[in-house]
């Protein structure tokens, strides 16, 4: 793909390369400056920050740290995967060509369109234990006159912070893995059909090879996401009750407000384990199929 | 009758998929027009719904709203310069990137993809401290260039994506012309990446407008936060006037759901380019 018009003119081209080579580092200038001055630095404060051993060793005796951390992994494990079923399972009744669910699709979007903080705390409001709406309706459909402690319950509340963060993200991945199948070519089912497969072996001969790369990436990305998702858990319970639903996005915010920097900081740097290699494994995925 | 079965089971599917959208919307949405006594009822639908919610908010009328009108401005400038910002980086990275071949652009394009890998709530903490070294802390330039940061290494990634699949004869048509690398910036590359310009703008724009965490560790002066810092407000006590935040939640909450609507083909298509390749 080099320009072999110009080949032609050997002199005329490397001058001209040169230009182009310095244009090129002329308008790179900007992004380097931002990457320089709002993330290298960042990120190299927080290491300093973080070399003192005596905040690990503050960190690890904070019970707090220990909840937050099987929280963060039970999060992902959950949200993530739940979440990546729902919306490939969720895309093929989105692709279904009719009118009216084209016209859904513009309605279930609506979640991940809007702000978080005004629907995470509608969520809070609905789903408070004495007088939020979901109980009182218990109440008055069913009779129920205790309905679930919502928030109160350190378990419960977990699970709803949960179900916030798969509300709000789950209309994107289902947008994204939709589009995949949009792009699979319409005769791989017709033969499918032509064959007689069943509904079942359509969808695992036809669909899931064509989407099963980009489902994997996606279940990547959206675990890097949903591990620095803050919204969900900070709106909805703030990390209660008694600091019983904090995860690592949270706990670092709050050492950060209590004056430990050094513990949020630590927090973080725990983490890098597990991101780290998902970063590594995402940056080549994602650039692997930019680099022609 | 198996098109009957058929279709009975998309509308089985489409019911709970539409209650599970639309439930704390609408209660969002009920609350918002509820008076202030029946905000703790647990009506599906007010006994009297009404709008003086949104005129007390219209008027400032209440503490925690002392400064809306102000603070919408604030998100205003703040989703705008970001948008505008981020463009113009991108933009120029991407193009330098993509056409240009700059040296090192291979590098700072997987830079970048880290970044963007990068989960904000962990940045957020450095970031914070970096802010105050900066001399930056309590400005709105610092929420900006933080959007900015966090919103630039994907425009660049969509840019860049689109910007590859426009034909290299068309550069080697312009040098041949004699045009200068601003100029084919200029004349062949920009009116052609229209609509992945649109997109990102929009996207940053987006992201700045509905960002809260940011916000409200780098800008919490009242007179200088955005919006989503002063609906926080409401959190530090549980008997917040909640028909209030969620009238002002509500006019939050509108304008990027509609720019979403009037775009969305466009954000859609410019969006997902990228990621579908996986």
């Amino acid at each position: 793909m080099t320009a072999t018009t110009i080949d032609a003119i050997p002199t005329a081209r490397s001058s001209h390369r040169r230009t182009w080579a310095a244009w090129g580092m002329i308008l790179l200038a900007p992004y380097v400056a931002v990457l320089l001055v709002l993330v290298a630095y960042p990120v190299g404060y927080g290491l300093y920050l973080g070399a003192n051993p005596a905040s690990y060793r503050r960190l690890f005796a904070d019970p707090i740290f220990l909840t937050a951390v099987v929280n963060t992994l039970l999060f992902l494990m959950i949200a993530v995967n739940v979440k990546m079923v729902i919306a490939l399972g969720l895309s093929g009744f989105f692709a279904v060509p009719r009118r009216w669910i084209r016209l859904l699709l513009v309605l279930f979007i609506l979640p991940w369109a809007v702000p978080s903080i005004p629907t995470i705390l509608s969520f809070r409001v609905m789903l408070n234990p004495e007088n939020g709406m979901i109980n009182q309706q218990l109440f008055r459909l069913f009779g129920i006159f205790e309905g679930p402690p919502w928030l109160t319950d350190p378990w419960l509340a977990f699970f709803c912070a949960i179900m916030v963060h798969i509300w709000k993200s789950l209309p994107f991945w289902t947008l994204i893995i939709l589009t995949g199948r949009l792009a699979i070519a319409r005769d791989l089912y017709e033969a499918a059909a032509v064959d007689g497969a069943s509904r079942w072996q359509r969808f695992r001969f036809v669909t899931w090879p064509s989407v099963a790369a980009l489902y994997v990436t996606s279940t990547f990305l959206s675990m890097i996401w949903t591990l620095g998702d803050f919204n969900s858990v900070y709106l909805l319970t703030g990390g209660g009750p008694a600091d019983s639903t904090q995860v690592l996005a949270t706990l670092g915010i709050r050492y950060l407000r209590n004056n430990s920097l050094d513990l949020g900081v630590a927090s973080i740097i725990v983490a890098m384990p597990l991101v780290l290699p998902m970063v590594f494994v995402m940056v080549k995925r994602l650039s692997k199929g930019t680099e022609a | 009758m198996k098109r009957w079965l058929n279709e009975g089971a998309l509308v089985l599917i489409a019911i709970p998929v539409v209650l599970w959208t639309v439930v704390p919307l609408y209660h969002l949405f009920v609350l918002a027009i509820s008076p202030p006594d029946s905000v703790l009822a647990g009506d599906l639908w007010p006994a009297q719904p009404t709008l003086s919610n949104f005129v007390t908010v219209f008027r400032q009328q209440h503490y925690y709203l002392s400064n809306f009108w102000l603070q919408l401005g604030n998100s205003f400038v703040i989703a705008v310069t970001t948008g505008v910002l981020t463009l113009f980086v991108a933009t120029c990275a991407a193009f330098a990137i993509s056409r240009l071949r700059a040296p090192g652009g291979r590098t700072v394009m997987n830079l970048a993809l880290s970044t963007y890998l990068i989960p904000a709530a962990f940045l957020a903490v450095p970031m914070y401290k970096t802010m105050g070294s900066y001399g930056l802390l309590n400005t709105q330039l610092a929420l900006i260039l933080a959007m900015v940061a966090l919103s630039s290494p994907y425009a660049i990634w969509v840019l860049k994506q689109a910007s590859d699949k426009l034909p290299r004869e068309l550069d080697e048509a312009a040098v041949m012309d004699g045009a200068t690398p601003l100029q084919i910036f200029r004349m062949v590359y920009l009116p052609l990446m229209r609509p992945s310009l649109v997109a990102i703008g929009i996207y940053a724009l987006l992201l700045a407008w509905n960002e809260y965490l940011y916000a409200f560790l780098l800008l919490s002066s009242e007179k200088a936060a955005p919006l989503s810092v002063g609906l926080g407000l409401f959190l530090s006590a549980d008997d917040s006037p909640w028909n209030l935040l969620m009238a002002t939640g509500l006019i939050y909450a509108i304008p990027p759901a509609v720019i979403y609507y009037l775009f969305r083909n466009t954000m859609t298509s410019g969006l997902t380019a990228g990621a579908v390749k996986g």
